[in-house]
């Protein structure tokens, strides 16, 4: 039953997402002395890693390769030892902007209804995926058609297995990873299709997830169509040229009873729009300050949420760096700086964050580059700072470090950009 | 058994090179392409005895979740990977399972333990 009057919380710092940004956000908030709180809308804490039972995880951030699931199991445990309440299964339906020191956001949990002020809010709310019906592939809808995720969870949390011949859509590191589990389960992996001329994910995924199982990879190909009355019979897969268009006559039919999409995540920011957040196209993300603070005062985002990561320890990180954001908000009502510097995407940028920058702290830009390039850097034009590699791969963020006090007083906005020295 | 190349995509780093492994009755007489020490070393190993970490789920019984997901606790010789899977179809932990625990001894006589890596809380 739900009382009439809401319940009421007060506290320094609300996080919005238990999952590793929300996490390392909410134990860093707590070691500073600020009074915290997080909301998962899942049943437990820990979020998508909880299913990720591959390493991978934690080689910066804890200075070990761990499974997904040992490296969330240790900041939930962090979480616990500081005392960090939390409330699962509670949905945040909507934030409000009361004053710069005061913000409030209505929860729902169940049975209960609550309304929590904060002085600050760390958006940790994670990603979405794109699904079959945004990747142009027509035809029947018959089940046996996944996400990653949906079949990663129903295999790695409920121990179900998704179907038995199955064709993987996308070669981002999800879809190889998925492509690996379903062939280790017993399953026969038909192929992985992927529209670019060149694999999405890892150049470690494809040797491990793909050579090792002999899983073919059909790169510049695409599914267009599924065929199917009850359950998926067949995937119509065709190439594509250099503008990614299907070419006629190229079609042919591949068996299979389920096809896993593996296309991208989007952030999850319906409710940060909802509050007038500005936002950035190219990550489909908020923009954001050198402190992971958006365009509202005092609410600042992290992880997937913010924009899509390749490595969870970079995404701990950003938890982290907000909660830094977080008590220097509280303690000045405000973050002090003189000016912000725009960071404008150049030749071979495809992103960047964060987009502000006040040359005041040092700063870590985490870029990604809109195609493979060889013996290239990334270069920020106006400071000669770079970073360069033999290949630089859209997979790979790249980082480019800022000093304080590095830029000059006449430099009104930075570009980063691709400069190659093939 | 005569003269052999074995071709390997070195994963040491992001480079990706590729690397040629010649043997001779099983044994590494030169390495071609490798643009760095750990990537010779990292080739040989994948020539001549290449090994993987098992991971997947097992069954937890009386868990809040059904199952727990679990790791071998070094790296297992290849060929060996579909019967470590095998064992691992058959095994049924009980909750309480903690992060670390050991859920099979020695799998196969590898030398090799199976541990848990997600808790599994017991649920009444």
């Amino acid at each position: 039953m739900v009382s009439a009057a809401p319940e009421r919380i007060d506290v320094d710092v609300l996080v919005i997402g238990g999952g590793p940004a929300g996490l390392a956000a909410a134990a860093r908030c707590a070691k500073l002395g600020l009074s915290t709180m997080i909301v998962e809308v899942g049943d437990r804490l820990g979020g998508i890693p909880l299913q990720c039972v591959h390493p991978g995880f934690g080689i910066h951030y804890f200075g070990e390769d761990l499974t997904g699931t040992e490296f969330i199991e240790r900041l939930i445990d962090r979480v616990e030892e500081l005392g960090v309440p939390y409330l699962t299964r509670a949905y945040v339906t909507e934030l409000i902007y009361l004053d710069v020191d005061r913000k409030l956001a209505r929860v729902l949990a169940p049975g209960r209804a609550i309304e929590i002020e904060a002085k600050a809010i760390i958006y940790a709310a994670g990603a979405r995926e794109r699904h079959v019906y945004e990747i142009n592939i027509v035809g029947d809808r018959p089940s046996g058609i996944y996400t990653a995720g949906e079949a990663q969870a129903m295999m790695d949390l409920y121990g179900l297995m998704p179907g038995r011949k199955v064709l993987i859509v996308g070669s981002g590191d999800v879809g190889l990873i998925m492509a690996r589990r379903f062939a280790l389960e017993g399953a026969e992996v038909v192929g992985v299709v992927e529209i670019m001329p060149w694999p999405g994910g890892l150049t470690r995924n494809v040797v491990q997830c793909l050579q090792d199982f002999g899983i073919p990879l059909l790169l510049s190909h695409a599914v267009i169509a599924v065929k199917g009355r009850e359950r998926v019979e067949a995937a119509i897969v065709a190439e594509v040229d250099k503008n990614l268009k299907p070419v006629p006559g190229t079609e042919r039919e591949i068996p299979c009873d389920t096809i896993v999409i593996a296309a991208g995540l989007v952030p999850n920011t319906e409710l940060l729009e909802r509050l007038g957040v500005a936002m950035d196209p190219a990550t489909a993300g908020p923009r954001v300050n050198e402190l992971l603070e958006t365009s509202v005062p005092g609410v600042f985002a992290a992880g997937n949420a913010l924009a899509i990561n390749d490595l969870v320890d970079n995404v701990a990180e950003q938890g982290e760096l907000a909660a830094e954001g977080a008590r220097i908000f509280i303690e000045n009502s405000g973050i002090p700086t003189a000016r912000w510097i725009p960071v404008a995407r150049g030749k071979g940028i495809r992103l960047v964050v964060p987009q502000l920058v006040s040359g005041e702290r040092r700063v870590k830009l985490l870029a990604r580059v809109s195609k493979p390039f060889r013996r290239a850097c990334v270069e920020i034009r106006e400071l000669g700072i770079r970073t360069c590699r033999p290949r630089l791969m859209p997979a790979e963020m790249v980082s480019i470090e800022i000093s304080p006090g590095s830029i000059p007083r006449d430099v009104e906005k930075l570009t980063l950009e691709v400069v190659e020295h093939g | 058994m005569g003269r052999e190349v074995k071709r390997i995509t070195c994963i040491v780093c992001p480079n990706g090179c590729e690397i040629e492994v010649v043997l001779e009755s099983g044994r590494v007489v030169e390495v071609r392409g490798a643009g760095c020490r750990r990537g010779v070393e990292y080739a040989i190993e994948e020539a001549t005895s290449p090994k993987r970490i098992v991971m997947s789920v097992v069954k937890c019984i009386d868990g809040d979740l059904p199952t727990v997901s679990v790791k071998t606790s070094r790296p297992v010789p290849k060929e060996r990977i579909w019967d470590v899977m095998k064992v691992l179809s058959e095994v049924e932990a009980r909750a309480p399972v903690e992060v670390g625990q050991v859920l099979v001894r020695n799998v196969l006589g590898l030398g090799i333990d199976v541990v848990a890596t997600r808790r599994c809380r017991k649920v009444s």
